[in-house]
């Protein structure tokens, strides 16, 4: 039997997909996109007060988000605003073959640029391996770190398992 | 140095110790640092084992970390059964381990002053349902006495490192312990007074004034000031304390309730172990896990005995993509350990909750997280003679009020979770709601008190339609008839 989300402690991209209206395959090749993978109904809005573009819309406080992809223009601020750390940016536009993975990230050691570690998925598992491009101080002491991911990863990867430096 | 157990490194958390300072602990020296509650200096050393039990001599640590379950007493300077989770260390200091009969000597040199205080509005509980009543009380032209006995301001929300959930009118987006340095601010500006390191002693009644009569006492540098406060109004806001859990070999020291772990990592600022098992998932133990891995302890499971996770999905998914197995319709089946915690049993159950053999896993774990639920802390209120009434909705016996919070007595009111469990955002309305039912009795502004009150409703009731929170719409309906029904 097939595990629901409340059992898995995850939502499996397949759900995703089918209950999370996502940006459009040319959208998310033009550059930069939100993905906020919140279905619950729980009372909270930062994201919409953190969006400058008022691409976030919430029907009610304890509605799910939704977004209007054709404002987003894929800044990341919502990223650090999420109180639930729900929220990704996407960035499918690269020449190369990899994807930028905008994840918000609350651990230690404090990520640098060209840190390498593991891509993991959202279940913690090891799908690839993953470098920080870019380190962003956000808001209330969350990173915001960019990681280069294989780009059929993109929709995968939700993590960085980066190991211990040496000498601190 | 190699037993300090003090967090230098948080991803989130700057510590700020106090003065170097030491005491003394059955004869030997501990390293301390101003501020922090015994049993945490004594944790940070490698001193687990706080007392022996009665009956069987087992070795018994602290258990909630918050002073409500008397699992952390010791004889601190002479003085029997001291709460060493909330008190404070002092330089000089002389803590033991109490025998099995603790019996105050016969000759104390105690210093205690005496102070009378005739107050409007006393408030007990400096959480956010406390500040959200002084700051409301104040800000409407009522003066408010905050009384807590912790040492620092805001109750539990000074050990929440995650970001609030809720809307601006709740600080949300912010982290706890920001929200409690703000709405500390806030009641200062109104004017309000507030007393740390100060407990309730009890209700005496009211008075020929008809004010109540209430009791307390304050720690000062070099004894106890006495209070005996008169007060027109009396919220109490005294929280929750977190449930226990049957099992074999629970009394260990390692087995702690989450929110008291929570107390020592992110308040103190001292690692809790190193392995941990985690029983519940709900909010508490989620919120709890993850920031467990922040304190840099490894979490080797977390379980619940529910098929399914009962916190938000969103506070699951942070730790399962950081590698955290979360195993549902499973149980503990023991503790072992000699001194503290060594290792545990985890079990899956079928449908009945009966534990199916051959599914045990043994997992090498110092530290065991309980977060199996709150209950209303309120037994001042009883003593009050507030009509109690049972809402499982709610967590258990919670005191009868209306939606103005007040109780089936006149001139005391409630707010938080010592009036059945929900979570912080509840607990900073329903407060901010008691000081303006306060201020209405008082005739003060009727337009500003509307405004309070449109506000406050209306976040409670969008909060409530929240699938997580319909349990407290439900329990809160029944709670607020009863009062109409009694009145």
């Amino acid at each position: 039997m097939k595990k629901k989300p409340r059992q898995l402690g995850y939502l499996p991209l397949e759900v995703i997909e089918e209950e999370i209206a996502l940006p459009s395959r040319e959208r998310m090749e033009k550059g930069p996109v939100v993905i906020i993978e919140c279905d619950e109904d729980i009372p909270c809005d930062p994201c919409v007060e953190s969006c400058k573009n008022g691409a976030i819309i919430k029907e009610s406080l304890t509605a799910a988000p939704i977004v209007d992809y054709e404002k987003c223009t894929g800044c990341a601020l919502c990223v650090a605003a999420c109180p639930g750390l729900a929220i990704f940016v996407v960035d499918c536009s690269r020449e190369d073959n990899k994807a930028l993975v905008y994840i918000p990230y609350e651990m230690l050691p404090v990520p640098q640029k060209g840190d390498k570690g593991d891509a993991l998925d959202r279940s913690g598992k090891r799908i690839g391996s993953a470098e920080v491009e870019k380190v962003r101080k956000g808001q209330s002491g969350t990173a915001v770190l960019g990681i280069l991911v294989e780009k059929d990863l993109a929709m995968n990867v939700r993590s960085i398992g980066i190991p211990e430096r040496s000498n601190g | 140095m190699n037993s300090d157990l003090r967090i230098e490194n948080h991803p989130i958390l700057e510590f700020k110790r106090g003065k170097r300072i030491t005491f003394q602990f059955e004869g030997k020296q501990v390293v301390a640092y101003e501020n922090e509650s015994i049993a945490a200096a004594l944790f940070a050393s490698g001193v687990k084992v706080l007392s022996r039990s009665k009956r069987f001599n087992n070795p018994k640590g602290w258990f909630c970390g918050i002073g409500k379950c008397c699992s952390c007493l010791m004889r601190v300077d002479g003085i029997p059964n001291v709460r060493t989770c909330v008190v404070p260390v002092r330089e000089g200091m002389q803590v033991e381990r109490q025998g099995q009969r603790a019996m105050l000597p016969s000759h104390l040199e105690i210093h205690v002053e005496k102070e009378e205080m005739n107050i409007q509005v006393l408030i007990i509980g400096g959480g956010p349902a406390g500040l959200g009543a002084g700051i409301t009380a104040g800000n409407l032209g009522l003066g408010a006495v905050i009384i807590d006995e912790n040492h620092n301001p805001g109750g539990q929300l000074i050990k929440q490192t995650h970001k609030f959930f809720g809307s601006q009118e709740e600080y949300a987006g912010l982290r706890g312990f920001e929200i409690s340095e703000i709405m500390y601010r806030e009641f200062r500006e109104t004017g309000g007074v507030y007393l740390n390191e100060t407990s309730a002693v009890g209700y005496y009644g009211l008075k020929e004034d008809g004010k109540h009569s209430f009791i307390a006492y304050r720690r000062t540098k070099d004894g106890y000031t006495l209070l005996e406060i008169s007060a027109k109004y009396i919220v109490v806001t005294t929280g929750a304390f977190e449930n226990y859990l049957s099992f074999p070999g629970n009394y260990l020291p390692g087995v702690y309730g989450a929110g008291g772990v929570q107390t020592l990592m992110n308040v103190y600022g001292v690692k809790p172990g190193n392995k941990a098992l985690i029983v519940g998932a709900g909010n508490i133990g989620l919120i709890v896990g993850y920031q467990l891995l922040q304190a840099g302890v490894e979490v080797e499971a977390l379980i619940d005995a529910l098929p399914e996770i009962g916190g938000y999905l969103v506070h699951a998914s942070k730790l399962k993509r950081l590698g955290v197995p979360i195993y549902t319709s499973h149980t503990i089946k023991d503790a072992r350990g000699e001194e503290s915690v060594e290792g545990a049993t985890i079990v899956e159950i079928d449908k009945n909750m009966k534990p199916i053999e051959g599914t045990e896993k043994d997992l090498a774990v110092d530290l065991i997280l309980i977060s199996v639920g709150l209950s209303a802390s309120n037994r001042i209120l009883s003593q009050a003679r507030c009509e109690n009434m049972y809402v499982h909705e709610m967590g258990g016996w919670i005191p009868v009020h209306n939606e103005h919070m007040e109780t089936t007595v006149k001139g005391i009111y409630l707010a938080g979770d010592a009036g059945g469990i929900a979570e912080a955002s509840t607990a900073m309305l329903e407060g901010k709601l008691a000081g303006a039912a306060i201020a209405e009795k008082e005739g003060c502004d009727s337009n500003e008190i509307e405004q309070v009150r449109k506000i406050a409703y209306g976040e409670l009731s969008q909060i409530r339609k929240s699938e997580f929170l319909k349990n407290v719409e439900k329990g809160k309906k029944k709670c607020y008839q009863k009062w109409e029904e009694i009145k």
